[in-house]
């Protein structure tokens, strides 16, 4: 079971872990605006995630922690 | 080393340095100094030193800015034109609170100018040289021997205050040997928390920076700075006063122009005319204090330069108005005969004419 | 079990860069190589003048900000005091390959103990788009809004190529970050030329080719197309020399 956390408020909602990811179960939430003014990238289907750090390696700003239970 | 060694300024310039402590030299070539770089170059590796010969006085004094901010004694040095390169580096080690010891051997100028002696950078050493608000404490030396115990000062001074030191000697104190003496009491170098030398994890990360982009930040930087050299000027300047007491015209001068000046002040006494000599032993800060009593007393100074009338501003400012102070000037590498500052104490004791 | 995290020797700050901008991946790989070596305590990094101006804020290691292009001079002064720190500089293209072309290119003469990471995005971010040194042939900028003019102001640095005929230097790589493989690449690169100054081998440079979104004037998902497109054809990925055994070069 793979859990990814999103440290939000320091995303910039460039997008680039949601062109990474090869199960397409990320997005930019659309309904969502963190501190910094951004709409933050979310996770849709977490049950989907594989953990292959994708987009943890794409991401500049670091906000996403991946964690295997 | 109790005993006098004869010796050339530059030399004992760099041999003091090693006494003081610095081990890492960097340098570039350039005349009228490049003794300094030939003897580290020399002694540096038999002590476990660094001599390093940079590709260029910028990148120089960029190598001491690194070796300060790991918490070394550290020096470069340098000649007129160099010193305008590395006005850069020094600006940035002013800015971020690094102590270090900047030679340098003054040519004439501007530009390339010549290689013989000269005082004109007196305006750039003594207003900061690079941008921005700061200030290098600067020494003056006049003999072989005080090239070394000011270089010794110059590093106590630096890591003291945290700011960069010049030292401001031209090309004939560099050139001339002297018998000096390296009988020195020695300081230690104090301890230097703020230095980049690796958290080791046992603290926050140093940060060595000049750095502000909030204008409120910065203006507090320069406000702090400026309140140590307000201690600087009210504990460091020196100077020597020389037959001053009965005297009714008082030479102003430093480095080489004032051992010229003080042959001519033994032929205007043999003649009956009371002269004296103030010498700026730190031209920054400047000692006011002498120039301030002295203009109570005296009937006028005369400012003797290798410049076309740099020391003058300053003896003028610190004199307050209460004298006339003349101008007596060689420049582009000359240097007065004591007759011919005799010959300008003549004109002021006849009144100016 | 954490597969993914943020390396400790970044600080937990946010970083000033535009959305979508490179230098935080390679702000990263720098900071994971300096978590897997066990160095942070001995790191002592040079900031450059340019977008990565306040690396100092970012890096939890010891650091230095140097002007612009000086970084080189700046590592070797705290080298050769300080033997047994590591010592690293983080150099854009304004910075390395213009105003600094002295500094690096006698570091690397000297084969300096130290390592370079050369962010090329070929542009000037910091200062609002203009050409750089690595600009390529016709790129628009501030500086150049007909196109980079060969005729004008010459063909684009080749900082890699340009060094290796050099004696001095141990290694020069250079890698992109614009996919996951070419990440995992520039990470692999990164942790060698910090090896090779752990092992004293002497002077290491990894190019790194980084995007600019904002002032490419492209989205970041065009941008890291455009690195593929225009960018890696003119400065071709790999290593450049590499003076250890078996080195494939």
């Amino acid at each position: 079971m793979i859990k990814l956390t999103f440290r939000t408020d320091f995303c910039k909602g460039c997008g680039l872990c949601v062109d990474v990811c090869p199960k397409k179960i990320l997005r930019i939430a659309p309904d969502t605006i963190n501190k910094k003014g951004h709409h933050p990238a979310e996770i849709t289907e977490m049950d989907k995630c594989i953990g292959c750090a994708s987009c943890a390696t794409m991401c500049p700003d670091c906000i996403i922690k991946i964690e295997k239970e | 080393m109790s005993e006098k060694v004869l010796m050339k300024g530059n030399e004992a310039i760099a041999e003091a340095a090693i006494i003081a402590g610095c081990r890492h030299y960097f340098g570039y070539p350039i005349t009228p100094q490049t003794e300094i770089a030939a003897y580290m170059a020399k002694r540096m590796p038999k002590i476990g030193g660094t001599f390093l010969q940079a590709e260029s006085e910028i990148a120089a004094i960029n190598m001491v800015y690194g070796a300060s901010a790991a918490g070394m004694r550290v020096m470069t040095s340098s000649s007129s034109p160099g010193i305008s390169l590395k006005s850069e580096g020094i600006s940035y080690i002013a800015g971020s609170d690094l102590p270090a010891v900047i030679v340098n051997a003054q040519r004439g100028g501007p530009g390339l100018g010549g290689i013989q002696p000269s005082q004109s950078d007196y305006f750039q050493a003594t207003r900061g040289g690079g941008h921005g608000d700061y200030h290098m404490i600067v020494l003056t030396p006049a003999s072989v021997q005080e090239m070394a115990e000011l270089t010794i000062k110059a590093f106590d001074l630096a890591d003291k205050y945290r700011m960069p030191v010049m030292i401001l000697a031209d090309g004939t104190i560099g050139q001339m040997m002297e018998p000096v003496s390296f009988d020195f009491k020695l300081n230690d170098a104090p301890e230097k928390p703020w230095a980049t030398t690796g958290t080791k994890m046992q603290r926050e990360h140093n940060v060595v920076n000049s750095l502000f982009l909030k204008p409120a930040d910065l203006e507090v930087e320069n406000m702090k700075r400026f309140e140590r050299y307000e201690i600087v000027k009210e504990n460091e300047p020196m100077y020597e006063e020389y037959m001053t007491e009965d005297a009714d015209i008082v030479l102003a001068a430093f480095g080489i122009a004032a051992r010229v000046c003080k042959n001519a002040i033994k032929k205007a006494r043999r003649e009956g005319i009371k002269v004296g000599l103030i010498r700026p032993i730190t031209v920054w800060p400047f000692p006011t204090k002498p120039f301030e009593k002295i203009a109570e007393t005296c009937k006028a100074i005369i400012s003797v330069e290798l410049s076309m009338g740099q020391l003058i501003e300053d003896v003028r400012l610190a004199s307050g108005g209460k004298v006339p102070v003349t101008l007596c000037n060689r420049v582009g590498g000359m240097i007065p005969e004591p007759e011919e500052i005799l010959e300008e104490i003549h004109k002021i004791a006849n009144g100016g004419k | 079990m954490v597969i993914f995290d943020k390396p400790k020797a970044l600080l937990d700050v946010p970083l000033h860069y535009c959305p979508g901008c490179t230098h935080g991946i390679i702000h990263r790989l720098v900071a994971e190589v300096i978590d897997e070596l066990e160095i942070e305590g001995k790191t002592v990094g040079i900031a450059p003048v340019g977008c990565a101006v306040m690396a100092y804020d970012y890096f939890s290691c010891d650091m230095i900000e140097a002007a612009h292009g000086r970084a080189p001079a700046v590592a070797t002064g705290v080298k050769r005091a300080n033997p047994e720190n590591i010592v690293f500089t983080y150099q854009g293209d304004g910075d390395l390959a213009s105003i600094g072309t002295a500094e690096i290119v006698h570091a690397a003469a000297r084969n300096e103990n130290i390592t370079v990471i050369f962010v090329n995005n070929a542009i000037y971010g910091m200062t609002g788009g203009q050409m750089a040194p690595t600009s390529l042939v016709g790129q628009v900028t501030q500086t150049s809004p007909y196109g980079r003019d060969p005729k004008l102001c010459g063909y684009p640095v080749k900082i890699c190529e340009m060094l290796s005929p050099l004696e001095g230097p141990e290694y020069l790589e250079r890698v992109a970050v614009n996919s996951v493989v070419n990440v995992r690449r520039a990470k692999k690169a990164i942790k060698k030329a910090f090896e090779n100054q752990l092992n004293n081998k002497g002077f290491s440079l990894v190019e790194v080719i980084s995007s600019c979104p904002t002032n490419w004037g492209m989205t970041p998902q065009n941008a890291l197309k455009w690195i593929d497109d225009n960018m890696i054809p003119y400065y071709p990925l790999g290593v450049y020399k590499d003076r250890s055994e078996n080195a494939e070069v």
